[in-house]
């Protein structure tokens, strides 16, 4: 017998039996292990290879460089120097983490799914590793279990699941953390999984800093240098503090054409922009955040990664091609601005990229009523 | 300059009237159907807030505050008590007024706005604004740029919530969360978000 022979005998058999409150469930797995035969009934019709699965599918794959050096980091950022042990203290860490994330979500998404009639969709898939990443390595796991509760409940089921979402619902879920738990997810000692042990970010340290920004980073006694923040051995969430990394995984989402390079390209660009604004205008004389050069900004905190992997997020993102240009220098802008003029967060990438999502339907409104009126004078 | 510009930018951003401190919310709830008509009370909003702020100022510089009717010869009276009738009749009569003013000279506009002009008149934020400026001792070039800052934050949440509520028409939310309950959660979820300005010293 088959896997699909068994798969479709078990689906029968399921719906059949008492069990039947499981074929969500039994559904799921089919569809993600195996392409279930079914065809869409009524239109409209998209024939193409890619379906929600291939495209969660493909995000995950390019989270896998991330997920690699940050499970490599969180050993190193311990206190332990040699390789495989590194790894170990990382997997113990992470493994966890996100073991909770996609077992909590994982059940509201089938209650929601059983209760609603709906299925199981793939969209847990990228929100359940992607919110993990986004926390620091101390966290404590049923906090994980609240905070992923938070955003596939209120981030996405309540608003009819995936693909109607208003905001990134592992942004939701952070930002819940993040203000209801303050003390588990910012401050200096939630860094290393070691107990006691307190560090600064790169970011936390140039926003105590009243000296120069480059000389602060110097300072200290890690090791703050841009090539090693590129490289991401640095004090941080699990999957921010890698450029590299992502940038591996920002080519795999541009190859295949599931991120969009517009957004990318103008956070990008917005981000750079305004850091250089504020960097030339502030003059030689500045202090703290101000006096951080532009480059630093790309490779300290979360940038990349909000960029290359939440901003992109098609569902609450702009749609229209212009919308998309605006979104992300919306974006970009917002998180230097946070950065350098907000005392309350050294790190503003999540709460700009929610703004961002804020805004992007009127955006998006914005762009088709602007197409009409031009498309109207040629009538 | 300065201080009104940081002043106008903290009330738009910072302290946004509706997002930081929820008011406004019923008019907030009820005509953010569409982006049109949002658009049209948001700017109606303004326009009364930057009227009424000013104009409650001069009444309660002038009149109600603490000494205030010293220019009448009676430096020892107190009529702040009055604070609270007296800023909705004002409110009351301002958007009369603007609706009579609009009625006569720009009846396009007067039509375009309908039912939402009467509606700002019992709107809590334009009330609130008088209150805030009474309480923070604003003078009159503050309590102007106040005005139009806060009426301005509230048109900017209205406006997006407009085009939030749009885009999720088609959206299968739970039977019980339609319509009310459903853009109750997105106002909290949007203040989560304008939260990014909160802590700002400005």
């Amino acid at each position: 017998m088959s896997m699909e022979q068994f798969f479709n005998r078990l689906e029968e058999g399921v719906s059949k039996s008492p069990l039947k409150w499981f074929s969500p469930l039994v559904e799921a797995t089919h569809s993600f292990l195996l392409t279930p035969g079914r065809a869409t009934r009524r239109g409209p019709f998209v024939r193409d290879n890619i379906d929600l699965k291939r495209y969660m599918f493909v995000v995950v794959v390019a989270l896998l460089p991330v997920i690699a050096m940050s499970i490599y980091n969180i050993g190193r950022q311990a206190g332990i120097t040699e390789f495989w042990p590194a790894i170990w203290e990382g997997l113990l860490v992470m493994v966890p983490v996100i073991i909770v994330s996609y077992a909590v979500g994982g059940f509201w998404e089938s209650l929601f799914a059983k209760i609603r009639g709906h299925e199981i969709n793939e969209g847990l898939l990228v929100t359940g590793i992607l919110f993990p990443l986004t926390l620091p390595p101390t966290i404590p796991l049923w906090q994980v279990a609240i905070g992923i509760s938070f955003g596939v409940v209120i981030g996405k089921e309540v608003f009819g699941g995936t693909g109607m979402n208003l905001l990134n619902p592992a942004l939701t879920a952070r930002a819940f953390l993040f203000f209801t738990y303050p003390g588990d997810m910012s401050g200096d000692r939630v860094w290393a999984a070691v107990d006691g042990f307190s560090t600064a970010t790169p970011l936390a340290t140039v926003a105590a800093s009243d000296g120069n920004a480059v000389e602060a980073l110097r300072a200290g006694s890690m090791d703050y240098s841009w090539l090693n923040m590129f490289n991401g051995n640095i004090p941080g969430s699990m999957g921010e503090t890698s450029t590299l990394a992502i940038l591996i995984g920002a080519a795999i989402l541009l190859i295949t054409g599931i991120g969009s390079w517009r957004i990318m390209l103008a956070t990008l660009l917005g981000g750079f922009g305004m850091a250089n604004v504020i960097y030339f205008l502030a003059g030689p004389s500045a202090t703290g955040m101000m006096s951080l050069p532009p480059v630093y900004h790309l490779v300290m905190g979360g940038f990349m990664f909000g960029t290359v992997f939440m901003t992109t997020d098609p569902v609450s993102a702009s749609g229209t091609n212009t919308g998309k240009w605006i979104y992300g220098i919306l974006i970009g802008v917002m998180v230097i601005l946070i950065r350098t003029f907000n005392p309350a967060y050294p790190e503003g990438m999540m709460l700009a990229i929610l703004f961002g999502n804020v805004f992007s339907p009127l955006i998006d409104h914005f762009v088709v009523q602007a197409n009409i009126k031009r498309r109207l004078r040629h009538v | 300059m300065e201080h009104l510009i940081s002043l106008f930018v903290k009330s738009v951003f910072v302290e946004n009237i509706l997002l930081a401190f929820f008011l406004g919310m019923c008019s907030f709830l009820a005509v953010s159907k569409r982006v049109e008509t949002a658009i049209g009370l948001g700017f109606a909003v303004i326009f009364v807030q930057t009227i009424t702020v000013p104009t409650n100022w001069a009444i309660h510089h002038f009149l109600l505050a603490p000494g205030a009717l010293e220019w009448a010869g009676l430096p020892g009276v107190d009529l702040s008590f009055l604070g609270f009738i007296s800023y909705i009749a004002v409110i009351a009569a301002m958007v009369q007024l603007v609706e009579m003013i609009l009625d006569k000279y720009s009846p396009s506009l007067y039509a375009a706005l309908g039912i939402f002009l009467p509606l700002i008149a019992v709107n809590c934020a334009i009330l609130g604004g008088s209150l805030f400026m009474v309480e923070r001792e604003y003078n009159l070039s503050e309590s102007v740029v106040f005005g139009l800052g806060s009426g301005t934050g509230w048109a900017l949440a209205i406006i997006a919530m407009s085009a939030i509520r749009e885009k999720i028409r088609y959206s299968n939310i739970p039977m019980g969360l339609r319509g009310l309950g459903i853009t109750m959660l997105i106002t909290g979820l949007m203040a989560i978000a304008f939260m990014s300005f909160s802590g700002i010293a400005l």
